[in-house]
């Protein structure tokens, strides 16, 4: 039996914590305290369902992919469709979730992170639907690569900032909403989109993405008679890994993980913070991250923005060091390659950061016999990847698009 | 708990600047100039690639430090270089955790006081976290100084009661830099925190102008100037680094130095 994280000090075993200047402790304490009281509160629970339902358009289904598994010849793979959410991806679970949180604790103003753009378009939708004011700080890298997501933030009524300070990616961006956040915290609520940042953060970001598995439980049960054999996600922060694995880890199903391998885990230009990471403090927690030898914090590189963060959440850490989960990486081609042949297949275009998930399940589906079963958690959809796709697939194929198949 | 004291009497002047903005040989020049300018405290920030509590002119003067090739480790070499130069005031190493959990808490301390450091602030490590490096830094000595927000509230008594060294006083919300105003509540906040505390009370944040350090004076026992003068060090940068500039430049930051340690040097009102 596992023991049960994270404890008061908002420890995963070695992993989590609060590493925050002294302004933000009591802010900290204010959310952990009205959080534990809302998870308790059953109209609050009946609220946020609620609105999944009819705002968000949950369930989500779960759908046998047929062709897919016919073309490998192995396990059969099902997919958990978070791509069709309201907005595209599983972000608007948790961004829902907070907007209910910071309702309830009279906070009108809501700071959020973004690296695609996918969490701060969320954070702008339940900000529309709830009458807040939204500032998305997004990196100038970032806003230059998804220069749709960011006029949609800003259609949908809110504030975008551009942040110039190193890369200029999401860690970036994260560095300066949090110090926003210590500037604006008397009437400001953070609302982060990963289960990454100092605690509660990470707990409550898995409470509001837990969904996903619970979910996906109850129907692959009703579909199947039974549990998947195996489940795979895309770890970038780890959000949507989070809230697909935790219902299953009392489980006998194996877990599995999906990071960045960018370039190739063996260049200095990937993201997996597990593969490579070492232990260490980023963004107000303990957990893996990538670093130099004097703790200076490396820029990460992958192809998906999504994943291109140099931490991971710190129950993600933990479940790698009890060896809970196993996390596997996959390179830009790996993803690239699943992306078009999802699409070509079922006739589903995944997000670029899901298609890291899919190149895994693909490799282990494969060698899995066919009364075996694989779950893929598609956290998102890919239209806003398209150009990054055109652009990818142009520069190694020196190819018309059109041709590309 | 012990109080671990620092030989200092208030009312203090704490000016903090980068070790390695711009480069290794300058911030040594700058700490004998500022111990010349009335310094009491001098403390030396170790750079960060992610400093969650720094403003922009912090970060800045951070990525020159980095550029240069400054770490945790050079940067604790650099204290003993001063020393030997001749820097005889304490000097408290201002890191984030990151490093110093890479370096290892333990041989951190060990190099800290072999290279005659005299204590260790941490931004990002809150009472809450910090129980083993306190109990490390009362072994080898050297304070690990707290630091209270106007957000801490009901923490400041436990913050308070054991504080070490000297207690830092965050003035206002927000990360550091200048700032035009201190807010209203400043002096009953301070006033509050100095009922609780055994050590010396040192308000830093945003201070930058000789009036704002007149008006502190009243109300604790120190101020704490960062942004302004490592601003200044930006703009003197193209001159600390040219042989022949050298010289008049430093003079120039240790008059801009001493014109912020003034007011706490003429007689006070209320004290």
């Amino acid at each position: 039996m596992m023991e049960r994280v994270p404890n008061e000090y908002g420890r995963f075993g070695d992993f989590g914590g609060k590493f925050v200047p002294e302004t933000l402790m009591l802010p900290l304490e204010e959310i952990e305290a009205e959080l534990d009281k809302a998870l308790a509160d059953e109209s609050f629970k009946q609220e946020y369902i609620r609105i999944l339902q009819h705002y968000s358009g949950r369930p989500t289904p779960l759908t046998f992919a047929p062709n897919l598994t016919q073309r490998l010849g192995g396990a059969k793979i099902y997919l958990k469709r978070e791509d069709l959410n309201h907005t595209g991806a599983h972000k608007i679970n948790n961004a829902i979730g907070q907007a209910l949180l910071a309702k309830r604790m009279g906070k009108k103003k809501l700071i959020a992170e973004t690296g695609a753009g996918q969490h701060g378009v969320a954070a702008a939708t339940v900000a529309a639907h709830f009458g807040m004011d939204c500032i998305v700080f997004m990196g100038e890298e970032d806003i230059k690569r998804q220069e749709l997501n960011v006029f949609r933030m800003k259609l949908l009524g809110a504030e975008v900032v551009p942040v110039s300070s190193g890369n200029r990616t999401l860690k970036d961006a994260t560095n300066e909403a949090i110090r926003y956040w210590v500037a604006h915290c008397d009437d400001h609520f953070y609302m982060i989109g990963s289960v990454v940042g100092p605690h509660p953060y990470p707990k409550m970001v898995r409470e509001f993405q837990r969904v996903i598995g619970d979910e996906a439980k109850e129907q692959f049960l009703a579909r199947e008679g039974k549990l998947p054999d195996v489940i795979v996600a895309c770890v970038g922060g780890g959000s949507n890994a989070i809230g697909m694995f935790y219902p299953f880890l009392q489980d006998d199903v194996r877990l599995v993980g999906v990071e960045a391998a960018g370039k190739g885990i063996d260049t200095p230009h990937h993201a997996a913070t597990i593969t490579k990471g070492t232990k260490g403090v980023i963004h107000g927690a303990m957990t893996y991250l990538l670093q130099d030898e004097y703790g200076q914090i490396l820029e990460p590189y992958s192809i998906s923005a999504g994943l291109d963060y140099p931490g991971v959440g710190p129950e993600h850490a933990y479940l790698a060091s009890i060896g809970r989960v196993c996390y596997e990486s996959a390179t830009d081609d790996e993803a690239v390659a699943a992306f078009q042949l999802l699409a070509q297949t079922e006739g589903i275009i995944p997000a670029i950061e899901s298609a890291h998930a899919v190149a895994k399940a693909v490799e282990l589906a494969r060698e899995m016999p066919p009364d075996e079963t694989v779950l893929i958690c598609l956290s998102g959809r890919g239209d806003k990847d398209v150009q990054t796709m055109m652009r990818h697939l142009g520069a190694r194929e020196g190819e018309d698009i059109a041709t590309v198949r | 708990m012990k109080t671990l004291p620092l030989s200092v009497n208030p009312p203090l002047f704490i000016p903090f600047i980068v070790a390695g903005d711009p480069d290794p040989d300058v911030t040594i020049d700058l700490a004998l100039a500022l111990e010349e300018a009335g310094a009491d405290i001098l403390e030396l920030g170790v750079p960060y690639s992610d400093p969650l509590a720094d403003g922009p002119t912090i970060q800045r003067a951070a990525a020159r430090a980095l550029d240069g090739g400054m770490t945790l480790p050079k940067a604790i070499q650099l204290i003993g270089e001063m020393r030997k130069k001749g820097v005889n005031i304490p000097i408290i190493l201002f890191t984030y955790y990151n490093p110093v959990l890479q370096l290892g808490e333990e041989s951190f301390f060990a190099l800290a006081q072999e290279n005659g450091a005299d204590g260790v602030l941490i931004p990002d490590l809150p009472f809450e976290e910090s129980g083993s490096l306190r109990e490390l830094g009362e072994r080898f000595g050297l304070p690990l100084i707290s630091l209270v927000a106007p957000t801490s509230k009901q923490r400041i008594e436990r913050i308070a009661s054991a504080a070490q060294g000297f207690l830092y006083c965050v003035s206002s919300l927000g990360v550091t830099g200048v700032r035009e105003t201190l807010p209203e509540t400043l002096g009953d906040f301070l006033r509050e925190v100095k009922r609780h505390s055994r050590v010396p009370v040192a308000v830093g944040f945003g201070i930058s102008a000789p009036e704002q350090v007149a008006m502190l004076k009243e109300v604790c026992d120190g101020v704490v100037v960062g942004s302004a003068l490592v601003q200044k060090v930006e703009q003197l940068a193209p001159r600390l680094q040219a042989p022949d500039e050298r010289e008049a430049a430093v003079a120039e930051f240790a008059a801009y130095a001493r014109s912020l340690a003034a007011p706490l040097r003429e007689p006070c009102s209320s004290r």
